[in-house]
């Protein structure tokens, strides 16, 4: 216990160092600037900035920005990349809540009740319990890598090709559970989802597949197209159409106060707990860990609540606690790289890109050789995580204001926004066409009741879910038992039957209810 | 309204960082006058992005106009590289390329749109990558005597690691199977760290890569690394012997970067470039940052547009007979 707070008082004593700065103005005087902390504030600020930009998600933020960070000393520049990464994803998050476009597979979840309380002139409380949830997730998620970071890296090294399989089965079981409405209107769109996510290369041989000789997709349909297209282009067709203007200018009569009620925090707090929780734990995975630990989250609230059918039509709960997750998962997904020195996701991969263009090379001895550049990133996540706090909480009211902007001027600047963005990603015009396409085919599938999220978690979770399977079964050799004998592996499919199984129960009883819900809208 | 400005400050920001930089300038007559792209067709971080980085930041003070790196990512680099072979052969576009793109893509894609050698300038050899023959630590074998012997004998129960098809590790793991002449079970992962992570907990029992990925876990212990690829030891692991020392001499692959520009780039231009690359690679400050990566700085005589060319060549054919085609 010496030793963590040791360790901690390194990190922030890292964090809160004070550089003599004499500019020339002053003759000779020097005041002294903590100058990690405006790092990691404009590194927030900034990353905040452009991952608001719809399409811009934080993998393509934290690359666009990663070279601003390669003129500071070592540690600077990587607490300046930890606060865009966390300030992106935040950013993300808010255009999930205001316009409806997820920014990156996480912000998804955080869409479906986030955008509906906007819709209903509660943007603020959403957009502002996003940032609590968050905060609290990270003040969290800082202390368990302190303490637990070593021990826990096992839990990464333990999850071979034949878990992570599993794990993808159980996720996709909370993409049905996600669903609001039918759920085999559900399956069909995790079916088209996963189908989406074959086009691209074959992983074992490299060989195109459904990519019809267009070099653009020899990679595949990519999160960011798809996500604007389904989301974002197909919500402002359909509030063209008549009927959306009328709703539309609801939405700007209704906005009624910004912060959280008592009631709203209260609703929020165990949600927060239990994301908390839930992201923390999945985040450590590498690969697909993250993605899934926003909708775990999701619905474990939706199967504790006594309201579930509150949830996709503005529940509070439904904001919190997938955006507490996330941001525990950002948080712990550190871990892999501080501890082992492997990144476990594509941001991580930059850091680590960011390192060894430092001369920094991260590996098990990182935390040995260099303690204060790893316990000042664990402080500065902390730092991080106030700092999107001080900054979003005050711009809560500026986002709001936003919504207030007459739609005939708002939908122009969110389609050349999102053009941008998405051609800014792969510098791809052949993307932006796309998500044109995907819009139009997500108009056409909410004007027949086809929820687009499970469309685009079964995209997210497809490439992860088959490769598994394959390195899976090419390591046993072919045999599928691998799946049950290994205990982990067991476990979780064990739970994806027993989700199933209570997915489907009350929808094949309730026929009623769901003839309801269906003819509601 | 004021909001509305923000945003279109911050969309600002981005095209920036995105779009690289306008061509404005009129033809130029004292090469450059205006700012260079050079297109590096993998990620932001990765070990060719980290060496192109680094040279370039060099060749803009030599070059008296900034080099400014757009990574244009995909397909193995093949999407970047079929970018710069079309672009305009000013000498305002040039291109990273290794070992991958301008050689081992030739056989890989049988409909790759550019040719190494028929679309592109060569201009400099930057830096080589080293590749190792690295296992699991409780892997059996003890040196690369017996790891021969053990994997000959037990070829279809063991499985090898590799990055993906068309990735470096993939194909100096395919000319590892060629050398030895058997046909392991290749594992293919998502790239180098999803490989790496697999490797250290045991879920795969070896595989290639470039130095740069695996020294610190070698150093860490996690996992054992058997020989070096190349004809000299590497500064950052000493005690590693080389494949010729320990057995294998056949068995020859580094990772090399190199600057090409598209075909008919005027000879003063890449001429201009490969003396500023040349200089960048005497720089200490340069040197020491390309040696804590372990990349070899390719000695004088190599650094010639010639020897690129002949590299080039030598290279494409090279992979040509180990690699077969994906489709």
């Amino acid at each position: 216990m010496g030793d963590l707070f040791s360790n901690l008082g390194l990190g922030f004593a890292t964090v809160f160092q004070f550089v003599q700065w004499a500019p020339p103005l002053l003759g000779g005087m020097s005041i002294p600037i903590p100058i990690n902390i405006l790092l990691c504030l404009i590194g927030a600020l900034v990353g905040t900035l452009v991952g608001v930009l719809p399409g811009i998600g934080t993998i393509a933020t934290v690359a666009m920005l990663l070279p601003i960070t390669f003129g500071l000393p070592p540690v600077g520049a990587l607490i300046m990349l930890a606060g865009i990464y966390y300030g992106a994803q935040y950013g993300g998050s808010t255009t999930s809540i205001l316009v409806n476009i997820p920014g990156e597979a996480g912000s998804v979840v955080t869409a479906l009740d986030g955008f509906q309380m906007a819709k209903q002139g509660r943007a603020g409380p959403a957009l502002a319990i996003a940032a609590i949830g968050s905060f609290f997730a990270g003040c969290v998620s800082t202390v368990l890598i302190a303490v637990l970071g070593a021990p826990l890296t096992k839990l990464a090294l333990a999850f071979g090709p034949a878990e992570y399989f599993s794990l993808m089965v159980l996720g996709l079981i909370f993409a049905v559970v996600l669903a609001k409405g039918s759920v085999l209107k559900a399956i069909a769109m995790i079916v088209f989802g996963l189908l989406l996510s074959m086009v691209g290369s074959d992983i074992e041989t490299g060989a195109s597949r459904m990519s019809f000789n267009i070099p653009e997709l020899a990679d595949g349909l990519g999160f960011a197209t798809v996500a604007m297209g389904l989301f974002g282009f197909a919500e402002i067709i359909r509030n063209l159409d008549a009927g959306g203007e009328e709703d539309r200018q609801l939405v700007q009569q209704k906005v009624t106060g910004l912060m959280p009620t008592k009631k709203d925090m209260k609703d929020s707090a165990p949600a927060i707990l239990r994301g908390t929780v839930l992201g923390s734990i999945l985040g450590i995975l590498p690969g697909g860990g993250a993605v899934i630990a926003s909708f775990a989250a999701y619905t474990l609230e939706k199967k504790l609540s006594k309201h579930p059918e509150r949830f996709g039509r503005g529940a509070i709960e439904g904001v919190a606690a997938p955006e507490s997750a996330n941001n525990a998962a950002a948080q712990t997904s550190f871990i892999p790289l501080l501890t082992l020195g492997i990144p476990p996701n594509a941001v991580m991969a930059l850091m680590v890109g960011a390192m060894t263009i430092h001369g920094i090379v991260p590996g098990p001895q990182v935390m040995q050789k260099q303690p204060e550049l790893v316990w000042g990133m664990i402080a500065s996540m902390w730092i991080g995580n106030l700092m999107l706090l001080v900054i979003n909480l005050p711009m809560v009211g500026i986002w709001v204001r936003l919504l207030r902007v007459p739609y005939r001027l708002m939908f122009p600047s969110i389609v050349v926004f999102c053009s941008i963005g998405i051609y800014s990603v792969n510098n791809a015009p052949m993307d932006v066409v796309l998500a044109g396409v995907f819009g139009l085919l997500g108009y056409w599938l909410i004007k027949h009741d086809f929820e687009p999220a499970p469309l685009l978690l079964g995209m997210v979770l497809g490439p992860l879910m088959e490769e598994n399977l394959r390195r899976a079964l090419l390591i046993s050799r072919g045999d599928a038992t691998v799946f049950f004998t290994r205990p982990l592996s067991a476990t979780l499919m064990a739970i994806s039957a027993f989700l199933l199984i209570l997915a489907v129960l009350p929808a094949l009883r309730k026929k009623r209810d769901e003839v309801f819900v269906e003819s509601e809208s | 309204m004021k909001l509305f400005n923000r945003r279109v400050a911050i969309s600002g920001l981005a095209a920036v960082a995105g779009f690289g930089v306008l061509a404005t300038a009129a033809q130029a007559q004292e090469y450059p006058t205006r700012n260079i792209t050079m297109i590096v067709p993998f990620a932001a971080g990765g070990p060719t992005d980290v060496i192109a980085r680094i040279v370039a930041a060099d060749m803009s003070k030599t070059l008296g106009q900034q080099i400014i790196i757009e990574n244009v990512v995909g397909a193995g680099g093949t999407t970047g590289a079929t970018r710069a072979a079309r672009a305009a052969n000013d000498g305002y576009t040039i291109i990273t390329g290794h070992m991958g793109t301008h050689a081992a893509a030739v056989p890989l894609y049988p409909k790759l749109a550019y040719h190494p050698e028929k679309d592109f300038e060569p201009v400099a050899l930057l830096a080589g990558t080293p590749i190792l023959i690295l296992a699991k630590k409780d892997f059996a074998p003890k040196d690369l005597k017996e790891f021969v012997t053990y994997v000959k004998a037990n070829s279809d129960k063991l499985n090898m690691a590799h990055a993906g098809v068309g990735s470096v590790s993939y194909s100096s793991c395919e000319l590892l199977s060629s050398v030895l002449d058997i046909k392991p079970t290749g594992v293919p992962f998502n790239g180098t760290g999803p490989a790496m992570n697999a490797l250290v907990g045991g879920q795969v029992d070896y595989m290639c890569d470039q130095i740069v990925n695996a020294v610190p876990q070698v150093k860490g212990g996690t996992i054992k690394a058997y020989a070096v690829a190349t004809p000299e030891r590497n500064p950052s692991l000493p005690d590693l012997p080389t494949t010729a020392e320990a057995g294998l001499p056949k068995y020859q692959a580094s990772a090399w970067n190199a600057i090409f520009a598209p075909k008919g780039t005027p000879a003063a231009i890449t001429a201009k470039l490969n003396a500023a690359a040349a200089k960048a690679l005497d720089d200490e400050n340069v040197r020491k940052r390309l040696a804590d990566l372990g990349s070899d700085i390719p000695k004088p005589e190599a650094r010639t547009q010639t020897a690129l060319g002949t590299l080039v060549k030598s290279e494409v054919e090279k992979w040509s007979a180990v690699l077969k085609p994906a489709n």
